[in-house]
């Protein structure tokens, strides 16, 4: 077989490609001859397509970025719709309103959201277009339809014996009208729902097959390798190729304001042409801003006023008297570092344009390739993928957005992949937050609560209409809305947009932040008031019955209280956030330098009805170590403008060698399922740090830890 | 009464040949048989200037070569500065030097200097305003330079765009922030005088010497210095720390220092940076290869090869022979929990290129089978490399080892270190987080 | 052009020799099982096998390949030890987003073909240079061991 880096060879992917898929949606059931895919002779929603040859095909309004969601999804779906699961054809959906998120009101992945906003819709989707097919057979048998039922993808009528595939019955199905309340199933009815079902997406990720946003090859792409300003708003000053055009491959410059990219016949090729360029930046206002200004702007807001996000009771009054503690807790800058480095693909031609990507926000993405390259939207064709790591980088469309600039400048389709060092150092960062935080005490309860939030407002740039009043919802959620019921309570948030740095969603986004203030502040407080801080918080939950559980759970699985060894520290954190009621116990080593081994974690969890309780505790399991990562080695930091991270060399991820045991106890509900990819990694950094509190006697009031505070602690 | 005086007088005289042994130091080619002659009195080819090919170049040509030789840019550029633009901070225990700006700006640089200014700088160490230079900027060897020499380098930076950035004030200490102490070393130190070939040696010896002395100055990292920091020739390249870098025995020395190394194998060393079985070159050797000695012609190489040849041997025991043998495909448990976190930094960041085994299935530039480095039972460059990186120049492309240093603690570089000379070394070393903090702070960036 | 054994086959590149064999698979080859993590070696996201030893694509150029075999994700299947390293992936469900799994797996393969019985240090000497952001390290672990019993 010979390749060269022309179009025939990508031709081949080009057409598997559209054999594969109808234009904007590709298709993802590898079990069924391609042939079959898409046939939808029965459409009765957005969510559901039955082909008169049995194939049911379920596009996903939810992005796959390896949150089980693809299989959570069409477990719901095809329990209500008792669709045949093993012959079940998955599709990413297109760009549309239809595929929308309930909570957001825009088609995006996020925050913990597809089960907690989909469980509804998508069984009332399942549920009435299983009454069409029903409705159908009953009058092409003549039979009252309440006597027939259905089963893997059949109607069946046991009174005479008759039965038909969804697949004959579907033109007719396609007549009937919708009931607007269909009736769904008793949980004791579920087929699939709580059953630990294979995952629908993963046997191609094993093998090589499964396609990403960065495996897009259509025929004949150019690879193009990209540069923005170090220098966070800088523009591009001058660019000399003489250099470049001596890499062999290279094919094209393309110098925009805000960046430069390089087109050639390998991203290889691109990436040595693009550092073969001479360019000087016109690095503009930002230039001089470093890490410590940025603190230091942080802190002085925090003495602003506030705006009340909520206010219970009489804390002014609750504070008059008691026993008071202060503390102040701080996080820093993180970067998303998804495994999938940011990339997009976009051909241009005059009157059209089509989009490769994997995005959690496919419409925003073809918004913004429209106005990127003049066109009107529908003119835009934007084809999702499996996402390589999303975390919340791929809420964000400014890859998609630069991609179809260089793109309107090349002949043909382009690839424009981002280095490591461009993803880390041109990304929308976890914000800096600033916590001030007191409690008074009497008769060793807490009373009164005082916490104020200085941090970015992300939701005020991603969706303005949900900011209300000053008041950012994701960085006061689980500190509005925290469980222990406090009879005096006040949260203020105080807005402060970092100099420079541009900010966004960071898997466990808000909570991470206040979890951490309100978990390490609990955790002091009972240690200060010399109480075990498990029993500590216990005095608090008497309100909060399914917390409870989950906290007495974990410590008997955790073996709260039994003996550790010198060095060793037990940490313990829990919260409700997302919808889920989750209590971790952490176990950790300080050694003499203060080098940090994490040895064990235990959390149990209530997160509602557990769709697919293996890819529960894979969510808990992987949050945990993200959590965990970030705690013990990641903070972005500022100098003369720049990230000064890169990749992984300076910016370090936690490896299997430093990973700990993580055992996930599910406590049976229910309860409407809750959120459950951001949790783990909101507890697990309290809970370490409150670990590391046990083993050493330091309390950590920032983050990632500092190794010098804990060095040559003696065993506490 | 007369007695004592002839025994004081005497222990003076004593106190006065031990203190003159002390300072004296003889000079770079001392070391070699023959007499020297003036280079006006020497009738084989021209040791100074440029290589053949070049020599009807036009002047900023040949001064570009020569500044390359003499490798100018690698002081004189701040980390991801521009080139010749200053700024680079040596760190000193006694404070920090900071090389000047030599574009031709005219406020900043050295614009306004006249040739005169430019061959008294380079020649005595005295700035246009009679100010003494620290020896840091290497003087006592660019004074061997031929006039013609140092003009046509002064040539070349004058084509320089002239950038216009100021020199960061030096933190020196009293009594170093003292430049007109400098005059007293200089009467000592800087012999003020051209380079003298030696006729008794090749053609080819004396270009090597005066590429070696003159325009590289190897010396001036490879040889210990004296109580009075003047290079002391007494112990010739035989191997010192320079800027918390070890610069190891360049002496023929065959255990310690290179006279196992065949001609061939140096030269591809000298013009690499690397040599497969020898290892990488890293730290400043591996500037001085990248900004200099690659852009050498063969022949000058050829030439500084021979040079380094006769150089006489001075034994390092400290030095062992490097081991040759590969590693196993796996670590052994006993490996693992002698040192647990150096096994577990090295599984994680450094085996994929290294490879188990120390020679690499990437790239024979990662090879640490038979490199010094590894073999130095002090890892302080093993060290060097993990907190800054390396990257080279090779025939085929950059390569890059990135640097882990902002990382990872002092303590796990200090654990991999030791646990790198464990494994791949003829020894074993112990370097402590101490060491490794110290001499990351000692290295110039 | 330069000819390489892949999967048993072999393929003519046209592509400078220093290319590293990552963007030949998948740019040139169309190979994207391969994926593109770091480029500097740090996350293994690129390992393939040469001559039957793991090897991070991305610092491999395809001028020092020569002859020698290269087997990438797309073949590791063929094999009966890949063929279980899969399967146990899929029987404990190891995977997340699976970017960096084609990595993860012909790393753990690598491994059984060394070692057919690895203890957790064998483990950690062969995995810890694979990165995986979703935190599947757990699965992984007990993915190899059951793999290593299949």
């Amino acid at each position: 077989m010979r390749a060269t880096a022309s179009s025939e060879r990508r031709g081949l992917s080009r057409r598997d490609l559209l054999k594969t898929g109808a234009a904007s949606v590709l298709l993802l059931g590898f079990r069924l001859p391609q042939a079959h895919a898409a046939s939808d002779t029965f459409a009765p929603n957005a969510f559901i397509r039955v082909g008169d040859d049995d194939i049911v095909t379920l596009v996903m309004p939810q992005v796959e970025m390896g949150q089980g969601i693809y299989t959570a999804v069409a477990m719901i779906l095809a329990d209500e719709l008792d669709a045949d699961f093993d012959k079940v054809v998955l599709q990413h959906a297109p760009p549309d309103k239809a595929y929308n998120n309930p909570l957001f009101g825009v088609q995006a992945t996020g925050g913990s959201t597809s089960v907690r906003a989909f469980w509804d819709p998508l069984r009332k989707a399942g549920a009435s277009a299983r009454g069409m097919l029903v409705e159908a057979a009953a009058k092409q048998w003549n039979v009252d339809p309440s006597t027939c039922r259905t089963s893997k993808s059949e109607v069946i009528h046991d009174a005479s014996g008759q039965k038909v595939g969804y697949g004959a019955i579907a033109a007719l199905a396609a007549t009937m009208t919708p009931v607007a309340e269909p009736k769904l199933k008793p949980a004791k009815d579920y087929t699939l729902i709580g059953k630990p079902m294979k995952r629908k997406d993963t046997p191609d990720k094993t093998n090589g097959k499964s396609k990403y946003g960065i495996d897009a090859l259509p025929a004949g792409v150019k690879f193009a390798a990209i540069a923005q300003c170090p220098v966070f708003g800088g523009k591009v000053g001058s660019v000399d190729d003489t250099k470049a055009k001596e890499i062999k491959g290279f094919r094209q410059v393309v110098a925009e304001d805000d960046f430069v990219a390089v087109v050639a016949d390998t991203t290889w090729s691109a990436m040595q042409g693009l550092d073969a360029l001479s360019i000087t930046w016109d690095e503009g206002a930002n230039a001089n801003v470093n890490s410590a200004q940025i603190w230091e702007a942080l802190r002085s807001a925090s003495k602003e006023p506030g705006v009340v996000a909520k206010e219970v009771g009489d804390v002014k009054s609750a504070f008059s008297d008691g026993t008071r503690y202060d503390a102040v807790f701080e996080l820093p800058f993180l970067a998303h570092a998804t495994m999938e480095p940011l990339n997009c693909t976009v051909h241009y031609t005059k009157d059209a344009c089509e989009v490769w990507i994997g995005t959690q926000v496919i419409g925003r993405v073809q918004e913004d390739v429209a106005k990127a390259v003049g066109l009107p939207i529908e003119k835009v064709t934007a084809h999702n993928f499996y996402v390589g790591g999303g975390f919340g980088r791929r809420l964000d469309q400014d890859m998609a957005y630069r991609a179809a600039r260089v793109a309107k400048h090349v002949d043909g389709p382009v690839k424009v992949t981002w280095s490591r060092e461009e993803d880390i150092q041109h990304d929308v960062y976890r914000p800096v937050y600033h916590n001030a935080v007191s409690a008074t005490l009497k008769d060793g309860k807490i009373v009164g609560w005082d916490h104020r939030i200085t941090g970015s407002a992300v939701i005020a740039r991603w969706l303005p209409p949900a900011f209300q009043k000053g008041v950012d919802i994701d960085a006061v959620d689980a500190a509005i809305d925290q469980p222990y019921g406090f009879p005096n309570l006040k949260v203020e948030y105080i807005r402060a947009e970092p100099p420079a740095v541009p900010t966004g969603f960071w898997r466990g986004v808000g909570p991470n932040n206040n979890v951490f203030t309100i978990e390490s502040f609990m955790d002091d407080i009972a240690h200060r008031e010399k109480v075990d801080p498990v029993a500590f918080r216990l005095r608090h939950l008497d309100g909060n019955p399914r917390l409870k559980a989950a906290v007495q759970l974990a410590t008997e699985k955790g073996n709260w209280g039994a003996p550790l060894s010198p060095r060793m520290g037990r940490g313990f954190s829990c919260q409700n956030a997302w919808g889920t009621f989750l209590a971790t116990v952490c176990e950790v080593e300080v050694d003499e330098s203060g080098e940090v081994r994490v040895h064990r974690l235990v959390t149990a969890v209530d997160t509602g009805v557990p769709v697919n309780p293996d890819t529960i505790a894979a969510q808990l399991e992987g949050g945990i170590i993200f959590g965990l990562s970030a705690a013990l080695f990641n903070e972005i930091t500022i100098e003369n403008g720049r990230v000064q991270q890169g990749n992984f060399n300076d910016y370090r991820m936690l490896r299997i060698n430093e990973a700990p045991k993580i055992e996930i106890h599910l406590i049976p509900s229910g309860e409407h399922p809750g959120g459950i990819g951001e949790p783990g990694t909101a507890s697990a950094q309290s809970a370490l740090g409150n670990a590391i509190f046990s083993a050493t006697g330091v309390r950590l009031t920032r983050l990632p830890i500092d190794r010098a505070a804990l060095a040559g602690r003696k065993p506490a | 009464m007369k007695r004592l005086y002839w025994i004081l007088l005497a222990a003076a005289a004593v106190v006065c040949v031990i203190a003159a042994w002390v300072i004296y130091v003889p000079g770079p080619t001392a070391f070699a048989s023959g007499g020297s002659v003036a280079l006006g009195d020497y009738k084989d080819a021209n040791p100074t200037g440029v290589p053949a090919s070049l020599a009807r170049a036009d002047i900023v040509k040949r001064g570009e070569y020569l500044t390359r030789a003499a490798d100018c840019e690698a002081c004189h550029t701040a980390k991801g500065g521009t080139p010749y633009t200053g700024g680079l901070a040596f760190n000193l225990p006694f404070g920090t030097l900071y090389s000047p700006n030599i574009t031709p700006d005219k406020e900043t640089g050295i614009g306004n200097w006249s040739d005169d200014d430019f061959i008294k700088a380079v020649h005595k160490g005295i700035a246009p305003d009679g100010s003494r230079l620290y020896p840091a900027f290497p003087y006592p060897s660019y004074t061997l330079l031929t006039k013609d020499d140092v003009l046509a380098i002064k040539a070349f930076l004058f084509s320089l765009t002239p950038v216009r950035q100021e020199t960061p004030p030096n933190t020196l200490a009293f009594p170093f922030n003292q430049r007109w102490g400098m005059m007293f070393w200089s009467l000592f130190y800087n012999s003020d005088e051209r380079y003298r070939p030696n006729p008794s040696q090749s053609a080819e010896w004396n270009r090597g010497a005066y590429l070696a002395e003159a325009l590289g100055h190897c010396g001036e990292c490879h040889t210990p210095r004296n109580l009075l920091q003047a290079v002391d020739n007494k112990k010739k390249f035989a191997g010192t720390v320079t800027a918390g870098w070890r610069a190891y025995n360049i002496t023929q020395d065959a255990t310690s220092g290179i006279g196992s190394w065949d001609a061939a194998t140096t030269a591809k060393f000298l013009s690499h940076g690397h040599a497969e079985g020898l290892g990488t070159a890293s730290g400043p050797m591996g500037e001085a290869i990248d900004l200099s000695l690659r852009h050498m012609t063969p022949e000058d190489i050829n030439a500084l090869v021979v040079y380094l040849k006769t150089i006489p041997a001075i034994a390092d025991t400290s030095m062992p022979l490097p081991k040759t043998m590969q590693a196993s495909v796996f670590p052994s448990d006993h490996e693992i929990s002698e040192n647990t976190r150096g096994a577990m930094v090295f599984a994680g960041a450094c085996a994929a290129c290294h490879s188990w085994t120390g020679k690499s299935a990437v790239l024979s530039y990662a090879d640490f089978i038979g490199s010094r480095t590894v073999n130095d039972p002090t890892a302080q460059n093993v060290a060097q490399a993990i907190i800054w990186g390396v990257t080279r120049h090779s025939p085929n492309g950059v390569v890059k080892m990135p640097g882990f240093g902002s990382a990872y603690s002092n303590e796990e570089i200090a654990a991999v270190s030791n646990y790198i000379t464990a494994r791949f070394g003829a020894e074993k070393s112990r370097i402590t987080a101490e060491d490794v903090k110290k001499i990351g702070e000692q290295a110039a960036h | 052009m330069i000819t390489l054994q892949v999967n048993g086959q072999p393929h003519d590149v046209d592509a400078p020799p220093d290319t590293p064999l990552l963007w030949a698979l998948r740019d040139v080859l169309g190979m994207t099982g391969t994926k593109y993590g770091c480029g500097i070696a740090q996350c293994g996201a690129c390992t393939v096998h040469v001559d039957g030893q793991a090897v991070r694509s991305c610092q491999l150029s395809i001028g020092s390949i020569e002859n020698r075999p290269i087997t990438t994700i797309e073949a590791v299947g063929t094999t009966d030890i890949g063929a279980r390293v899969q399967k146990a992936w899929l029987d404990l469900e190891v995977i997340q987003c699976g970017y960096c799994q084609s990595g993860q797996i012909m790393s753990a393969a690598a491994l059984l073909a060394h070692k057919p019985n690895p203890t957790d240090d064998d483990i950690d000497a062969a995995m810890a240079g694979n990165i995986c952001r979703c935190g599947t390290y757990v699965r992984i672990r007990a993915a190899i061991k059951k793999a290593a019993t299949a």
